[in-house]
């Protein structure tokens, strides 16, 4: 079968429980077309010989009951994997090699797949564009010299070009529903504390979230389905009744209410997007959906909230990085000259940035102005949500206010960058899913997607209304496959 | 409100990043500009609002001290980027 990699997980899935194909057959396939796809700079790490070699013990004593029977992945390299370097886009963990594996990774091995590599990604996931990263940017499919977005920019790179079938990003502001969307795939941010967070290099602890990204809705809920599990070893993981994700999912929605913000009405939001808006909630109404409007009232202030919150949480968490225990050191005239130049040298540009910002939000004498001001700016972003929830059962919105730039397009402009994540930043604050879903093209032919936020925990929803808005929509992604020569 | 060069060499020691008179003068830029983005949220009225601390309505679960992972202290000491037998190595801290 030359057209392995053009198949969707759930196909590959049956294919190889029905023996029409093997796990080295499929995995051989994505390695091949990886290995042909370096200038998308997708990988950081590749581990092609390790994949095919635990593809061939699988096709030996092959366990056709799990949920991914020898279905290769790569992933993207925040999440610490056992003996494979670890880098979370950083020259800082250049070299570091974790000792453990995380959760939400060794439940995907678990349920037998098997790694291929480490996808890039901004460094320490602080980024929209994937242009933060230590090892380069990454090229977006759709065009060349685009971004594919960020900060899970070599994954949605990478499910874009079918190098890998599915993978797994986090979502910290926007994280993996920012990069679907800029390359026509599906990204799911699960609620906070559906998906455990041990193991993953942290950025903003509040924030921080793992969760699909996939071709189409229902590879998405099968991945849900496997990564979402309560861990002991997270202590904000939550312990409620999850659903079986793909089994249970269905694209009858009739009767759903489905709520439309005012606020994301944003100002000068290009035309494409207010039309893209339009036509999802004509796509929604023809699955049988309610629409309602709402209003989200503190919708402005989610941006500026959430550069505090992250930035302090940042600052705390990228203390540990020293240059004493892993990672990299540059060598100083005494222990603080060595920690100052470790960081100075180690971080990049974005990441020193942001520590600072941090830093200083949580400084003597700026604490209640900032970081306690936001933390209650927050809560009236969350008592917003809920109010609305009292009348709707999940929000439309766009993901983005635009489609993917080029490279370089903004990087001198810090705040134009952030700009980007108006629209997803709010659902990490109030700690809901948001899944994105590609519902059209730009006059260029760039991807544009719709975001569907629900209920904390309500994923079985957002995933069945984008499943049914999906076959609606019948979005195809146009990769002309350009960089392979 | 502005952030001055003084300051920025303040955080800068507080966040243990060496900054350099170039580079002081282009994080002083880039916060300006995000603090004057980050003071919008000044147009609200606060006073009698509870922070959100955490989104995560849960309480901490206890479980039984029991010691789960082996002893991996040549692989940890591995990764640090100087070691000397068991020891992590750093520059020599007392005179």
């Amino acid at each position: 079968m030359s057209d392995i990699t053009k198949q969707s997980l759930s196909e590959l899935v049956e294919n190889i429980k029905g023996k029409k194909l093997s796990s080295s057959e499929v995995t051989k396939a994505f390695v091949e077309r990886s290995e042909k796809s370096k200038e998308l700079n997708a990988y950081i790490t590749e581990d092609y010989a390790n994949a095919l070699n635990k593809a061939k013990k699988f096709d030996e004593k092959p366990n056709l009951d799990l949920k991914l029977p020898g279905i290769p992945m790569a992933v993207k390299d925040l999440f610490c994997t056992r003996d494979l370097r670890t880098t979370a886009g950083s020259k800082i963990l250049n070299n570091f090699v974790p000792t453990y594996e995380s959760t939400v990774t060794q439940n995907i091995w678990n349920d037998g797949a098997i790694l291929m590599g480490k996808l890039n990604c901004d460094e320490f996931a602080m980024g929209s564009s994937n242009e933060t990263s230590f090892f380069g940017n990454v090229q977006n499919p759709i065009d060349k010299n685009l971004v594919p977005g960020g900060s899970s920019g070599g994954s949605s790179s990478a499910v874009a070009a079918q190098l890998t079938p599915i993978t797994i990003g986090t979502d910290t502001g926007g994280s993996i529903r920012q990069p679907a969307s800029f390359t026509g795939t599906v990204g799911l941010k699960p609620t906070y504390g559906s998906c455990s967070r041990y193991g993953i290099v942290a950025f903003a602890s509040s924030l921080d979230q793992a969760g699909p990204m996939a071709q189409n809705v229902k590879d998405c809920a099968l991945l849900q389905e496997v990564i979402s599990t309560y861990d002991e070893k997270d202590s904000t993981s939550i312990d409620f009744k999850r659903n079986k994700y793909s089994k249970e999912l269905t694209k009858d929605i009739k009767g759903k209410k489905i709520g439309i913000p005012k606020e994301y009405r944003v100002d000068d939001m290009p035309k494409e997007i207010e039309d893209l808006w339009k036509k999802g909630i004509e796509y929604a109404k023809d699955c049988g959906a309610e629409i309602i409007d709402i209003s989200l009232p503190h919708t402005n202030y989610a941006l500026p909230t959430y550069y505090i919150v992250a930035p302090a949480e940042a600052s705390s968490n990228l203390a540990r990085y020293d240059g004493v225990k892993y990672g990299f050191r540059a060598e100083g005239e005494n222990l603080i000259d060595m920690y100052e130049k470790t960081r100075s040298e180690g971080f990049g540009a974005e990441v020193q940035r942001r520590i600072m910002i941090g830093t200083y939000v949580l400084s003597s004498g700026y604490y209640d102005a900032y970081y306690l001001k936001a933390q209650k700016v927050r809560k009236l972003i969350k008592n917003d949500f809920d109010d609305a929830y009292k009348k709707v059962d999940a929000i439309l919105t766009p993901s983005t206010p635009s489609s993917a730039f080029k490279i370089g397009e903004k990087t001198n402009d810090p705040v134009s960058m952030y700009l980007n994540d108006i629209f997803t930043v709010p659902v990490n604050l109030a700690g809901l899913p948001g899944i994105s879903i590609p519902a059209g093209h730009d006059a260029k032919g760039y991807p544009l997607g719709l975001q569907i936020i629900g209920k904390a925990f309500d994923e079985q929803n957002i995933l069945n209304i984008a499943y049914a808005m999906e076959e609606k929509i019948n979005f195809k992604n146009n990769i002309t496959d350009w960089w392979i020569k | 409100m502005s952030i001055d060069l003084k300051t920025i060499k303040h955080i800068s020691k507080l966040s243990r990043i060496s900054v350099d008179e170039k580079k002081a003068e282009k994080l002083a830029g880039d916060l300006n500009s995000i603090f004057d983005f980050i003071e919008k949220l000044n147009e609200l009225k606060t006073d009698n609002v509870e922070p959100l601390t955490s989104v995560a309505e849960t309480t901490l679960k206890l479980r039984s001290d029991e010691v789960k992972s082996k002893n991996l202290r040549d692989q940890v000491i591995k990764n640090s980027p100087k070691e000397n037998e068991d020891y992590f190595v750093v520059p020599k801290v007392i005179e």
